[in-house]
C-alpha cells in the first residue's frame, strides 16, 4: 500500500515541478562539514515533504545530529545550501531559522531548568510586544502587554492539556523526568507556530507508555497539517510510523525511501550490523 | 484600566514581600539603635551613624540590583561594576566643576553645567562604555566576559589616574557652519578639563543634596527642618540633617530601582533573560535574538551602576582613582550573593545586610567600644600585641590591637561569610526563590467551559 502511495507522489511531484517548494518546505543540498580531519557530513541532499513525518536514521557518528545542527544553524556548513519554504536560509543565525517556522528540539532535553514549567511555554511564542525592554517598563503600554500575555497564557495551557502535562505547569522544569522534559520541548517548539519540527531523538530515555503518548501527539500534530523531521536510533520506532526514511551512514545518505524499502535494503543491514551478515 | 488589572496590581504589590523588607530594614535599625543606647553615644553621633548607615545600606541595594540584572538574570558575570561606577561619577565631575578659570590656577576645571544635566551625562557615558564594552565580549563565552569586564574597570582605574588625561584645553568655540551659515555656535566656559590624574578631582560645585532638593522646591522648607532639629543638636546641626536626608533620597532611589528592574524581570523581555541565564541555545533555538536581549540587559545595568557611582561618589568633596579599586566590584557581589542571585527583593536585602553588618558593621563596633571604653594606645604590631599575652596572660594590647585593626579585619570576615555561604547557603539568604517571569499570574486563567475538548481541538492547530 505504501508503495502505490509512493508511486502516485513520485508521478505527482514530476508532473508539477512549480509547486515542489511548497511540496517540500525543506531542501537540503550538498551539505558538507568537516571538523579537523573527520568528515561528519559528507554531500547530504535530500528532501523533506510538506505533511510527512520523515525519519533521519543511521548508526551512532553516521552524522544525523550534525546535519541537524547544520539545517538549524547551530553549525555553519563548509560547503551545500538548505532551503526552507522556497528561501534560502544557509547560514542564518539559529534564531532567525526559528524565526521562519523551522524549529527544532534537542537530542538531550535541554529544558530551562530553572524556570518553571509554565515560564518555560510561556518563553516560545514569537513576537512578543513584551520583549522590547520599553514597552514592559514605560506605565501605560505595559497594560498592552499584559492584555497579549493573558491572550498566550490560555493558549499555553491549552497546549499544556494537549500534552496531558498541566499538573506539571508550576514545577520548576529542572524537576521534570527524563520524558516530561521531552513532551514539555516538543510543546515549547509548537508554541513558537512552526511550519516544520526537527525532533533530535526525541523517544531516548522515555518509557514506553510515554514513548506511545508522544507518537500519538506528533501523528495528531502531523495531520494537522505540520511536518516532522525525526533522527532516531531505534529502527524499528522509525519503521512502523514514518512515510519516508533517510539512512545516514559515515556522513553520506545510504539510502532513501519508504520503510519497507529501507527494510529490504542489504546496505542497511550491514551498515548497522557492520557487514558481518 | 480594567478591574482586574487593577487587582492583580495590588495582589502584585502584596506579593512582592514588602514585610520581608520592612521586617530586615527594622531588625538592622533596631541593632544599630539599640547598640547605640547601650553603649552612650550622643544624640548626634547617634544620627551620624543611623545616616551613615542608610548611606551604605542604600548605595549596596542599588548596585547589588543591577549586578542582579547581568548576573541574577541574564548570567552575565561582570566584575567590573565600578568601573562604571568610576565612569559615571567622573563624567559628571567633568561636566559639572565650574570652568577652570573660577576655580583656580592648580586644579583642572570642567564644562560648569547643572549638576542633574551632568548626572544624565554620567549615566549616558556609563551606559555608552557599557555597550562599547559589550559589542565584542558578548560574543565571547561567560568567563571571557568575565576578564574582559575586571580588566576594562582596571583600565578605566589607570585612565583616571594617568598623567595623559590629567587636563585638556578645550577649543575657543565650537562652530557647524554650513555654506557659510551658522547653524550651531557654542562657546564652552572650560578652559581646561581633565581627569585630575593620581590626585583626582575636587569637586567643587554644588552639594547634590541641595541641588536635589531646589529643583523640587523643597529647599526652603528643607531649611525649615534643619533649624528645627537645633533643638536636639544645638551646634551645627546641618551637616547630620544633610547626611540623614540624603540617606533617605537614597532609600527612595532603591525603591526606583526596584520598581524599574522588577518590571523589566516580570516582563517577557525578563523571561528570555532568564531564558540566556539557563542556555542561549534553546533561547536561540526558539528564535529569541540573545545577542541584542544581551546587549540590553548589559547596557541597563551599566548605566544603573554609573548612576549608583554618582550618587555615592558625586557628594563627597574630592574623587580620586584609588577609590575605585575591584574590592568594591567584589563587595557589591558579596551583597548579591548573600542576597541571593535571580531575586530583587534578594537584592535589596542583600545589600542591607551586607552593609549592616559586614562593610558597617565592624566600623560601628569600634566606634562603639571607643564610647563606651577609655582606649588606650594599641601596640604598633602584631608581634607587640601577642607578647603581654605570653609574658602576663594580659589580652589587653591584643583586644587594642584587634579593635584598631577592624578595617582589615573586615576583609577576613567577609571572606569567612562567603566561604560559609558557598557550604551552606549557596542560593542566598532568601533560599531558592525566582520571581516569576512574566507580567500576569500564569495561574489557569478561569473562564470556564469545557477546558479538555477545546484543547485536544485546538492545541494543535497550524497558523
Amino acid at each position: 500500500m505504501s508503495e502505490t502511495t509512493e508511486q502516485a507522489d513520485r508521478t505527482a511531484a514530476e508532473a508539477s515541478n512549480a509547486d515542489e517548494r511548497g511540496r517540500y518546505p525543506l531542501q537540503v543540498r550538498n551539505l558538507k562539514k568537516t571538523f579537523g580531519g573527520i568528515t561528519a557530513v559528507d554531500d547530504v541532499s535530500f528532501e523533506v515533504e510538506e505533511g510527512t513525518l520523515t525519519g533521519l536514521i543511521g548508526p551512532n557518528g553516521a552524522g544525523k545530529s550534525t546535519t541537524f545542527n547544520l539545517i538549524t544553524g547551530m553549525n555553519d556548513p563548509d560547503a551545500g545550501a538548505v532551503r526552507f519554504n522556497g528561501e534560502e536560509i544557509t547560514r542564518l543565525a539559529s534564531h532567525e531559522i526559528a524565526d521562519r517556522g523551522l524549529v527544532r528540539t534537542f537530542q538531550i532535553a535541554r529544558e530551562l531548568e530553572e524556570m518553571t514549567v509554565l515560564e518555560n511555554m510561556m518563553l516560545a511564542p514569537k513576537n512578543q510586544r513584551g520583549e522590547k525592554l520599553w514597552r514592559s517598563v514605560v506605565p501605560g503600554l505595559r497594560d498592552d502587554v499584559r492584555r497579549q500575555e493573558e491572550e498566550l497564557l490560555e493558549r499555553v495551557w491549552e497546549v499544556l492539556d494537549f500534552f496531558e502535562i498541566d499538573h506539571l505547569a508550576e514545577e520548576y522544569a529542572g524537576n521534570l523526568s527524563g520524558g516530561q522534559r521531552k513532551l514539555l520541548e516538543m510543546a515549547r517548539a509548537l508554541l513558537t507556530d512552526p511550519d516544520m519540527l526537527l525532533l533530535d531523538e526525541p523517544f531516548a530515555g522515555v518509557n514506553p507508555s510515554l514513548e506511545r503518548r508522544l507518537l500519538e501527539h506528533i501523528h495528531e500534530l502531523r495531520e494537522d497539517g505540520y511536518t516532522f523531521l525525526i533522527v532516531e536510533h531505534d529502527m524499528d520506532l522509525i519503521m512502523n510510523n514514518c512515510e519516508r526514511v533517510i539512512v545516514m551512514h559515515q556522513g553520506k545518505i545510504l539510502m532513501e525511501g519508504t520503510p519497507a524499502e529501507v527494510k529490504a535494503s542489504e546496505d542497511v543491514i550491514e551498515a548497522y550490523l557492520g557487514g558481518e551478515v | 484600566m480594567s478591574p482586574s488589572g487593577f487587582r492583580s496590581r495590588a495582589s502584585d504589590l502584596l506579593n512582592r514581600d514588602p514585610g520581608l523588607v520592612l521586617a530586615v530594614f527594622g531588625g538592622i535599625y533596631l541593632a544599630y539603635i539599640l547598640a547605640g543606647l547601650v553603649f552612650g553615644f550622643s544624640v548626634r553621633g547617634h544620627m551620624n551613624s543611623i545616616a551613615n548607615l542608610t548611606f551604605y545600606v542604600a548605595v549596596f541595594g542599588m548596585l547589588a540590583l543591577a549586578l542582579n540584572l547581568h548576573w541574577g538574570y541574564t548570567g552575565l558575570f561582570n566584575i567590573g561594576v565600578v568601573g562604571f561606577m568610576g565612569i559615571g561619577v567622573y563624567v559628571t565631575a567633568v561636566l559639572a566643576k565650574p570652568p577652570a578659570a573660577q576655580g583656580g590656577a592648580a586644579q583642572v576645571g570642567g564644562f560648569g553645567l547643572p549638576l542633574g544635566i551632568a548626572a544624565i551625562g554620567g549615566v549616558l557615558v556609563a551606559a555608552a562604555v557599557g555597550l562599547v564594552v559589550a559589542l565584542p565580549a558578548l560574543r565571547l563565552r561567560a568567563d571571557y566576559l568575565a576578564i574582559v569586564t575586571i580588566a576594562f574597570s582596571e583600565i578605566i582605574r589607570f585612565t583616571f589616574m594617568s598623567d595623559t588625561f590629567q587636563s585638556f584645553d578645550v577649543p575657543g568655540t565650537v562652530d557647524i557652519a554650513v555654506g557659510g551659515v551658522t547653524l550651531f555656535s557654542y562657546d564652552p566656559a572650560a578652559e581646561m578639563v581633565g581627569f585630575g590624574g593620581g590626585g583626582g578631582l575636587i569637586l567643587n560645585y554644588v552639594d547634590p543634596l541641595e541641588a536635589i532638593l531646589r529643583t523640587l522646591f523643597l529647599w526652603d522648607p528643607y531649611l525649615g527642618l534643619v533649624d528645627a532639629v537645633s533643638v536636639v543638636i544645638p551646634s551645627n546641626p546641618k551637616p547630620v540633617v544633610d547626611g540623614f536626608v540624603y540617606g533617605l533620597v537614597l532609600l527612595g532611589v532603591v525603591a526606583l530601582y526596584y520598581w524599574l528592574l522588577s518590571r523589566t524581570g516580570e516582563s517577557p523581555f525578563g523571561r528570555v533573560l532568564k531564558a540566556i541565564r539557563e542556555d542561549e541555545d534553546v533561547a536561540n533555538s526558539l528564535g529569541k535574538d540573545t545577542s541584542r536581549f544581551k546587549l540590553k540587559s548589559f547596557v541597563l545595568g551599566c548605566a544603573l551602576m554609573g548612576f549608583a557611582g554618582i550618587l555615592w561618589y558625586a557628594g563627597r568633596g574630592s574623587i580620586t582613582p584609588p577609590s575605585f579599586r575591584p574590592n568594591i566590584t567584589f563587595y557589591v557581589w558579596i551583597a548579591l550573593i548573600i542576597g541571593g542571585a535571580g531575586s530583587n527583593t534578594g537584592s535589596v536585602l542583600g545589600g542591607a545586610v551586607f552593609a549592616a553588618l559586614l562593610y558597617e558593621g565592624p566600623r560601628y563596633f569600634k566606634n562603639l567600644v571607643q564610647a563606651a571604653v577609655d582606649i588606650p594606645d594599641g601596640p604598633g604590631s602584631f608581634g607587640q600585641a601577642m607578647a603581654p599575652i605570653g609574658a602576663s596572660l594580659d589580652p589587653v594590647p591584643f583586644l587594642v590591637y584587634t579593635l584598631n585593626s577592624i578595617g582589615q579585619l573586615r576583609l577576613v570576615i567577609m571572606g569567612l561569610v562567603l566561604i560559609w555561604l558557598m557550604h551552606n547557603r549557596p542560593e542566598g539568604m532568601l533560599g531558592h526563590r525566582k520571581e516569576t517571569a512574566a507580567s500576569v499570574d500564569l495561574s489557569r486563567p478561569d473562564r470556564g467551559g469545557p477546558d479538555e475538548d477545546v484543547a485536544a481541538a485546538d492545541g494543535g492547530e497550524t497558523r
